[in-house]
């Protein structure tokens, strides 16, 4: 048990690390890592509605990358196309970890006016992938 | 060190010439390519690899040469409120594409204005190339168009830097 702990806390610890460098990655590794440093269980269905809904501002994720984004999207201010942003219809997502930091870090600021929480992304995060 | 024939030599002296003149030839119709100018078939410096990555992830990579340096400094210095966006990006890369768009600003005459708010769409030229009669005001409303910064929906060819006016169609 003690063992099992100090396992599961070094692996989210190098997640931790790699999440500030650019590393080839799978969506699976990537939720993993912001569910370890949630400390709790991602849900998708929470991560949706978080996806969907506005947070105070002009723009909720959805107005770019549409409510589901299994297609293109469009960006709301310049018109230009976004490619869909689950893994499954975009395999170039999720897969550089220094990537998709930088577009939540920039996204999350202009959709909810701060950073989101590790917990938030584990949660749109764990919804984009059950999107088949 | 071979003893060739005069006339062989002269041949071959005859086609380094024809070589040397097409070469000439050539750089004579790409060279002018490369020169930035705020004008129709200008603008064709080679994007910065760093640059075409980063910023034409959200509109058209829009040519150097049609912002004075002065102007990309204050846009490179403000990324986190870039045009109603957090655009940020970490220091290496602003310091790279920074450094190029110095490099390779407009300071063609009509470019070396700075425009107001630092949008390529305010500067005097952009405004007379685009007034009623030109362009009729109610295009800039459709949505195949959106906004004046939305180059490629008149300009096809906007984010290869072609801007010639012979080949504008206007979306329906």
């Amino acid at each position: 048990m003690h063992v099992f702990s100090l396992i599961s806390r070094t692996l989210a610890l190098g997640a931790l690390v790699a999440s500030f460098h650019s590393v080839a990655a799978t969506p699976a590794e990537m939720l993993a890592g912001y569910t370890a440093q949630a400390g709790t269980a991602a849900q998708a269905a929470r991560g949706q509605q978080f996806f969907t809904s506005k947070h105070g501002k002009d723009w909720s994720c959805s107005s770019c990358h549409t409510a589901t984004p299994t297609v293109q999207g469009k960006h709301a201010s310049t018109g230009k196309t976004i490619g869909p942003l689950a893994p499954a219809f975009n395999p170039d997502r999720f897969t550089d970890s220094a990537k998709t930091e930088k577009w939540f870090r920039r996204n999350c600021n202009d959709v909810v006016g701060r950073e989101c929480s590790a917990g938030e992304k584990a949660d749109v995060l764990a919804w984009l992938m059950t999107l088949k | 060190m071979t003893n060739w024939p005069l006339a062989t030599v002269e041949r071959a002296q005859a086609a380094i010439k024809k070589v040397a003149f097409c070469g000439v030839i050539i750089a004579a119709f790409c060279l002018p390519a490369v020169g930035a100018h705020a004008d129709s078939g200008g603008a064709r410096v080679p994007l910065l690899p760093k640059y075409a990555q980063e910023c034409s992830a959200c509109h058209v990579a829009y040519p150097a040469g049609l912002l004075p340096a002065a102007s990309w400094q204050r846009v490179m210095g403000g990324l986190g409120k870039h045009y109603g966006t957090d655009a940020s990006l970490d220091e290496a890369s602003v310091r790279e594409i920074s450094g190029w768009l110095q490099a390779n600003a407009g300071s063609y005459k009509r470019v070396s204005e700075e425009p107001p708010e630092n949008r390529i769409t305010k500067s005097a030229w952009f405004v007379r190339k685009h007034r009623d009669g030109e362009v009729p005001a109610n295009v800039w409303k459709r949505a195949s168009v959106g906004s004046p910064s939305n180059c490629t929906a008149c300009h096809a060819n906007a984010d290869k830097g072609n801007f010639n006016e012979h080949e504008v169609r206007i979306p329906k």
